[in-house]
């Protein structure tokens, strides 16, 4: 086994287990924390196929900024243990069954049309540079308009939570 | 070279970083004593051997000795990690950083750093933002309004000036044209004129440089911005009820994150290990090493500088201030750096 097919098991078992604990886990908290260890085992898994700056952007965006704001949100609201029901019967009836279908389609597509080749490792080109050829010169359009729709959002938000605002609603009442 | 000899030279390069890391960490708290009892017309510690230099062993065998108390009402198993996740990231970032050129032994180069990787800068950046966790845990689990306040401040206040970090280091990755920390450190090679460093804070960059320092200070909750454990508001922020080692964590992951940020300016913006080289061989591969050391020691020593003259910032002042004014002035660096470089 080479050194590279180790790491990848080690970080792929890393990657499920941690989206299994989020599932199990009933603290907020715990589960937020599993989601952390997810995104960083993906990022072994980005640095394993080359794509050093894939790998650090998915560590310092999401395990480091969008995560500290879903913990952050955790904290504020000091959301307890969440309530354990039996689960309803028609989820384990049909969803299981159904999760092993889904599971087994996808891999039987994905062998179907990639089985003769191998992935190698550091075969994509993850450079900064490559990157932003591709998104500043083949995707330039999507690029603008995903960031005007975030510009969107966020003066949405601006709205939704400003003062005068909610003055004014407090006014009506 | 085979790779377990890659492997045994890795595990003593980082072993023998670790242990200047934390000696140095352990004399930086010595010299913050020292610098900041002088200001204040005091001596600092003088009873612990000369000039109280075995003062950091005798306060190691102390928080060694003291009795770790655990508070009854502490989400335990996250009151025992959060200081570890704050030691271990702090200590992890000095991996990527470079120190010096390389060693020739036996045929083989080895570089004077644990491990140059082609996007080191973001390494950095993404594992100290990792490393918020450590405090933001420790304020939530420690169950204490206090702490509780001291995180949230902390969290929120990293989370906001490492934008301004980022963009005012854009300005150097913009003129060195890559994320490796070695090469940028080559790219300040030479003189202007024959006898002006090409350093980047010479090369344009000196608005990037104070950018940087204000965002570190702040990233590093150092006096002017040490909200998150202002004692006359908190108590002793987030780590309110932490006591022996685990408090000695999070001191010593303040103290590495200094030395952190004070490497990467000098990578970043002094020049690195660039300096006057001559003699024969040793001297060639030590005198770099030593300039790189001495450029980290003028920097902590601003920090302590710092510490020693300015009060502390109000909160919304700090964050008005690290919005409204820091924020614009990096992005107008960057811009600026841009237009002058496509000049």
């Amino acid at each position: 086994m080479s050194i590279h097919l180790i790491l990848f098991l080690f970080f792929g078992v890393a990657a499920v287990a941690g989206a299994v604990n989020l599932l199990a886990q009933s603290h907020p908290i715990n589960s937020a924390l599993s989601l952390i260890a997810v995104m960083a085992a993906l990022a072994g898994e980005f640095l394993l196929l080359g794509a050093e700056f894939v790998a650090a952007i998915q560590v310092i965006v999401y395990a480091g900024a969008i995560m500290v704001l879903f913990v952050f949100v955790i904290m504020l609201l000091n959301a307890g243990v969440e309530e354990r029901t039996k689960g309803s019967k028609v989820a384990i009836m049909f969803g299981i069954p159904g999760m092993l279908i889904g599971s087994v389609l996808v891999a039987w597509a994905v062998l179907h049309s990639y089985g003769n080749q191998q992935v190698f490792a550091s075969v994509l080109e993850g450079t900064p540079s490559k990157i932003a050829m591709l998104l500043f010169h083949e995707f330039l359009l999507p690029f603008e308009v995903t960031s005007i729709l975030i510009l969107i959002a966020i003066m949405g938000a601006v709205v939704l939570a400003s003062k005068p605002h909610a003055v004014q609603k407090r006014k009506e009442h | 070279m085979p790779i377990w000899l890659f492997i045994v030279v890795s595990v003593v390069k980082s072993a023998i970083l670790l242990v200047v890391l934390l000696t140095a960490v352990a004399y930086t708290v010595w010299l913050e004593r020292k610098v900041v009892g002088h200001m204040q017309n005091r001596w600092g510690p003088t009873r612990v051997g000369p000039f109280g230099l075995l003062q950091p062993a005798a306060d190691g065998l102390k928080f060694l000795f003291k009795e770790d108390l655990t508070p009854p009402h502490v989400y335990k198993p996250l009151y025992i990690a959060a200081p570890m996740i704050a030691v271990i990231f702090a200590l992890t970032s000095i991996a990527v950083i470079p120190f010096g050129n390389s060693v020739v032994i036996h045929g083989y180069t080895i570089p004077l750093q644990v491990t140059d990787v082609n996007v080191g800068l973001l390494l950095i950046l993404g594992v100290t933002s990792i490393g918020v966790y450590g405090v933001a845990l420790a304020g939530w689990s420690s169950n204490n309004k206090y702490s509780l306040l001291g995180g949230l401040r902390a969290s929120a206040q990293m989370v906001s000036y490492e934008i301004s970090l980022g963009l005012s280091l854009v300005g150097v990755l913009i003129m060195s044209g890559s994320f490796s920390l070695r090469h940028i450190v080559e790219a300040q090679q030479g003189h202007f004129w024959g006898f002006i460093p090409r350093w980047n804070i010479f090369h344009g960059q000196i608005v990037g440089f104070f950018c940087y320092l204000i965002a570190a200070y702040a990233e590093t909750n150092r006096i002017p911005f040490d909200l998150p454990e202002a004692e006359t508001e908190l108590v002793a922020g987030y780590h309110t009820e932490y006591s022996a080692m685990k408090f000695a964590m999070f001191f010593m992951a303040e103290y590495a994150n200094m030395i952190t940020v004070a490497c990467l300016a000098t990578l970043l913006f002094l020049g690195g290990w660039n300096g006057p080289v001559f003699g024969p061989y040793p001297l060639q591969v030590i005198l770099p090493v030593i300039w790189f050391a001495a450029k980290v020691f003028v920097f902590l020593f601003i920090y302590i500088w710092v510490r020693g003259t300015l009060p502390r910032f109000r909160y919304d002042q700090l964050m008005a201030f690290g919005w409204k004014f820091l924020l614009p002035v990096a992005i107008c660096n960057l811009i600026a750096t841009a237009v002058a470089v496509a000049w």
